[in-house]
């Protein structure tokens, strides 16, 4: 339905919002080469063993490329879920279910972040009542030391000490979440790309609200 | 009373006790449950350690295979680690095939020793292209009281640091395998990552080593596994008002979680034989 471009410091982000018509919201998001379709179901109905009395339960599910999902897919779940059972007002809609589907279409560094950005906006694009919007850089620190943000054209996994994705929050810029996906860090060089990728948060929200503005002046 | 209050407002119920900087079974904000480690109980594994944190038990056992390694790295042996939550250790797990739980715990033990580098894998190879090592890492639950990760990553840092593999030969032209069980060699491991979680009660205040009680009624996790500098994290705070002070906290409390937990697996060491 929309593209819309908007520049980060690592590499261009474009959006599509709406694009499937099934699910009541969806988005598919390219940051650099990396590609990810996220689709929203809800608030519909819940398993009864999955039902809380005072408020949704939010479901994840993460596809990868190829093959069925694997324990890695599921830990991304639990990640997923953690950030989004406190951003969405699941108060608001008690006994129901709000389903998270995510694809991974290609990988090319930065699959964590790219995933929580495109279901906050595939969210929004279902018009899901939420506390905060959040936004998701990677960082990477390679081996001699120097930091830069992912996605980034032939950046690999090989050459880094430590890859961490950091999940911010608007407008205080909190840390939501945080997990290291590749090496380990010094304190030092942790709190290095936490700065960094505070700064390159703006850029994410600056873009999601493009996105949305270009999905409402079409419907006008 | 007191059971039926804590039943009742098990919310209201603890925040009587944190006002007070005390938890209800008695323990400080910041202090760890009595840890009990015993390494190489179990005769017929390369290696094995059991782990009691509190009411928390988790067993461990490597066992090595011989197998053809991976066309990609074929220098390399590899590991397998498993943990399973079975329906022994708490009414919440239910029988049959892996839970959520016990696959991203099974992923989270792959994380840790992948990004550590705590097992050097060219050492698992015996013939190059042809032989490897294969430890399958079995990590069971006996009973689920709280914080599972940090027993299970003290348990898998104990048992693969107890680990000795037979020594192995190969004949050139039968190709035949010889293994002298007579003669062990123990595997180096490159670093001893160990792990300290928090949980996060009423948004602002940080529990270590939460029971599964305080699990249940926390807003969110962190976990930090340490070792020298080397940090990996998963914080899992969500929308809990954490400042970046009691981040600092959590990780000066896992640094020295780290060195408890190395003087830990080298007393049990050293007072036992192998």
């Amino acid at each position: 339905m929309e593209i819309s471009d908007g520049s980060c410091s690592t590499a261009s982000m474009s959006c599509t919002l709406g694009d499937l018509s099934q699910p009541d919201g969806s988005a598919s998001l390219t940051h650099g080469n990396t590609q990810v379709a996220a689709a929203v179901y809800g608030p519909c109905e819940v398993r009864l063993s999955k039902e809380f009395p005072d408020r949704a339960t939010i479901e994840v599910i993460h596809k990868p490329k190829v093959g069925l999902p694997r324990c890695e897919d599921k830990l991304r779940e639990t990640l997923l879920r953690s950030i989004f059972e406190t951003a969405a007002l699941t108060a608001l809609h008690p006994r129901s279910s709000i389903q998270i589907i995510i694809q991974e279409i290609e990988d090319q560094g930065g699959l964590l972040a790219t995933s929580i950005n495109a279901a906050c906006l595939a969210l929004l694009d279902a018009s899901i009542s939420m506390k905060f919007l959040v936004a998701a850089v990677t960082a990477k620190v390679k081996h001699d030391g120097s930091v830069l943000l992912l996605p980034q054209e032939g950046s690999t996994e090989k050459d880094s000490l430590g890859i961490i994705t950091f999940v911010f929050r608007e407008p205080d810029k909190s840390v939501v979440c945080s997990f290291t996906s590749v090496g380990t860090l010094s304190l030092q060089q942790r709190n290095q790309c936490l700065s960094l990728c505070q700064e390159a948060c703006d850029t994410v929200f600056k873009f999601y609200r493009e996105c949305l503005e270009n999905k409402f002046s079409k419907i006008k | 009373m007191a059971d039926a209050f804590r039943c009742a407002l098990p919310k209201e119920y603890y925040r009587q006790f944190i006002e007070r900087d005390v938890r209800p079974d008695g323990r400080e904000l910041g202090e760890f449950r009595p840890t009990v480690l015993n390494i190489g109980s179990i005769s017929t594994a390369e290696g094995s350690a059991i782990v009691k944190l509190g009411n928390t038990s988790v067993i461990c056992g490597v066992k090595a295979e011989l197998a053809e390694p991976k066309a990609e790295t074929p220098q390399e042996g590899y590991l397998v680690p498993n943990v399973e939550l079975s329906a022994l250790c708490s009414s919440q797990f239910r029988p049959g095939p892996p839970g959520e739980q016990a696959q991203v715990l099974s992923q989270l033990m792959v994380n840790i020793i992948k990004n550590f580098h705590s097992v050097p894998l060219e050492d698992l190879c015996v013939v190059a292209g042809k032989l490897v090592w294969v430890l399958y890492i079995d990590l069971i639950c006996l009973d689920y009281g709280g914080n599972l990760i940090d027993a299970c990553v003290l348990a898998l840092t104990a048992a693969l640091k107890n680990t000795a593999l037979p020594s192995i030969s190969v004949e050139e032209e039968t190709q035949k395998i010889n293994a002298d069980i007579t003669k062990h060699n123990m595997l180096q491991l490159a670093c001893t990552p160990i792990s300290a979680s928090f949980a996060i009660f009423d948004n602002t205040i940080l529990l270590v080593d939460p029971t599964s009680e305080e699990e249940a009624l926390s807003t969110g996790t962190v976990t930090v596994v340490t070792d020298g500098e080397k940090i990996f994290e998963m914080d899992k705070s969500g929308g809990s008002q954490i400042t970046s002070e009691q981040r600092q906290m959590c990780f000066r409390r896992a640094f020295q979680r780290h060195r408890e937990g190395i003087k830990l697996i080298e007393d049990t060491m050293s007072s036992v034989d192998r």
